[in-house]
């Protein structure tokens, strides 16, 4: 409980430390806004259609490779504290679960799915 | 010699303790002192490393770099600092106003934040919480939001198109990122910072020269800069997700960028440079903040040498390097360094997996030629595979595909 108490308060520090100058630099600083300046910077050529559309199918794919990953090295962390303490065979265990990782990143490789297009 | 961070927290307990204050409101304003102290040394920091880099950037470049206010130009920033906080903080038109000034807000936030783990000297540390590793890994990848938030709420198609790009690079490199940050926890035994500290009588990057590698690589391209700055391409994106901010919302997202360039030093400094170990530091504990900071220091111009000097990848060669190189190789790593070090445990007498720099010796000698071997592997493989595309390229009509 103590161990996070630091770390509460420290993000509140640190959320008000950014969040000071912005707020200053909006109080001091010009507030003297029209259309032209205002406008979307597209290198001076007026904005068309909308922002926020959807986009590409790709994306997801990284998305998921990357979800997998991540999720299976969380998993992986609880095994890698006690290692020193575990047997071959635990061991084996844990590597067994790596290598069926790696055959789904070999098997993602070999149909192309990660090449950025 | 007692450490003196350990005397003037004597003193603060035994002062506020006088004054009334204990349990919980003890904690908290002990924990308000040490952020207050933790955030006020960064700010500092920061202006002083933006100075060094620039300084460094500058003579890589044949240049003189800043030098005009204060000696040497150190005060350059302070008044960069003032005169973007008298700038106009531009809101365009249409965009969402309360992702777009929390974007940067957070991205300053997850960065200080990483510093509650990291330990200056043996009990200068903000709190060593038994999962600090994992609270690294949580919390850097905190900061992705922020991209993504810059990007969407500004309402303009650079921005948009750079954040996506940004957020699906940085989110590949946290792949290598945490296998590698795996690594000293799996070595030590526990994810306690100060305890992965003090396990290492042999610095990890010498027993294992290929993940400490991975991992620097892997954490420069999570900050994004060169050759990874693939947020800011000025033919395509120009400046990319902070394309809208100016004034002090732009110099807050700058402040996070070279803070983060520092953090992730430090990061390899305590992971795996033997953060403040160094020579007589169990005489006088003080002077483990000295090596911290000269070890930080080393690999931050490491950061800014690679920085100033390689030319930059574009975004196919970038997540190629990251799913077909990094990757595999830190997972051949993680597998072989495992068996390894559990066949040498049962086979020698001598191997011990903890102790001093002479009892740690015969793993240390495992563990890097198992680096050695698996840096071979990937030399071979991928010379191998130059050699097949050349061929590809010269005769198209003989290619195997």
């Amino acid at each position: 409980m103590k161990d996070w108490t630091f770390i509460v308060i420290l993000s509140i520090v640190a959320m008000a430390t950014p969040l000071a100058p912005i707020l200053i630099g909006r109080l001091i600083g010009p507030r003297k806004g029209n259309e032209l300046k205002n406008a979307t910077y597209e290198c001076g050529v007026e904005t068309r259609g909308d922002t926020w559309v959807q986009f590409k199918v790709q994306y997801y794919i990284f998305a998921l490779v990357f979800l997998v990953f991540d999720v299976e090295v969380v998993f992986l962390y609880p095994w890698a504290v006690a290692y020193n303490r575990l047997p071959l065979f635990g061991v084996l265990a844990g590597v067994v679960f790596v290598i069926t990782l790696a055959e789904a990143l070999i098997y993602t490789i070999r149909k192309d799915a990660l090449r950025w297009i | 010699m007692p450490d003196l961070f350990t005397v003037i927290d004597d003193w603060l307990v035994s002062l506020l303790t006088g004054w009334g204050a204990s349990g919980l409101i003890l904690d908290i304003i002990l924990s308000l002192i040490g952020s207050l102290v933790v955030v006020g040394y960064l700010l500092t920091l920061a202006l002083f490393i933006i100075w060094f880099e620039r300084k460094v950037v500058a003579r890589i470049q044949d240049r003189i770099g800043p030098n005009r206010v204060g000696p040497w130009g150190l005060f350059q920033n302070v008044a960069d600092v003032l005169k973007l906080m008298t700038k106009e903080i531009v809101i365009p038109s249409g965009a969402d106003l309360i992702p777009f000034l929390l974007a940067p807000v957070i991205a300053t936030a997850t960065v200080l934040m990483l510093w509650a783990v990291l330990p200056f000297t043996r009990n200068a540390i903000g709190t060593d919480v038994s999962i600090g590793v994992l609270y690294l890994a949580a919390v850097s990848s905190l900061g992705f939001m922020s991209i993504l938030m810059a990007g969407w709420s500004s309402n303009n198609k650079y921005a948009l198109l750079g954040a996506f790009r940004a957020v699906a690079m940085l989110v590949s490199y946290e792949v290598p990122l945490i296998l590698m940050l795996l690594i000293p926890v799996l070595l030590t035994g526990s994810m306690r910072i100060n305890a992965i500290v003090e396990a290492q009588s042999i610095w990890y990057v010498f027993s294992m020269p290929l993940a400490a590698l991975i991992f620097y690589i892997a954490n420069h391209a999570e900050v994004a800069r060169s050759p990874f700055d693939l947020l800011e391409a000025e033919s395509e994106i120009v400046a990319g997700y902070h394309i809208e901010y100016s004034g002090m919302a732009f110099a807050t997202f700058y402040l996070a960028e070279f803070l983060h360039a520092f953090t992730i030093s430090a990061l390899t400094a305590t992971l795996f440079l033997g953060g403040w170990r160094g020579p007589f530091v169990d005489q006088v504990p003080t002077l483990g903040i000295v090596y911290f900071f000269i070890k930080s220091f080393a690999v931050y111009f490491v950061n800014v040498w690679a920085r100033g000097t390689l030319p930059r990848l574009r975004i196919d060669q970038i997540m190629d390097f990251c799913w077909k190189l990094l990757v595999p190789v830190s997972l051949l790593l993680l597998v072989l360094t495992v068996i390894a070090d559990k066949t040498a445990l049962q086979f020698f007498s001598g191997y011990s997996v903890g102790g001093t720099a002479i009892e740690m010796l015969p793993r240390s000698a495992v563990l890097f030629g198992v680096n050695l071997l698996v840096a071979g592997i990937a030399v071979v493989s991928l010379a191998q595979q130059g050699r097949r595309d050349r061929e590809a390229d010269l005769y198209p009509e003989t290619a195997v595909d």
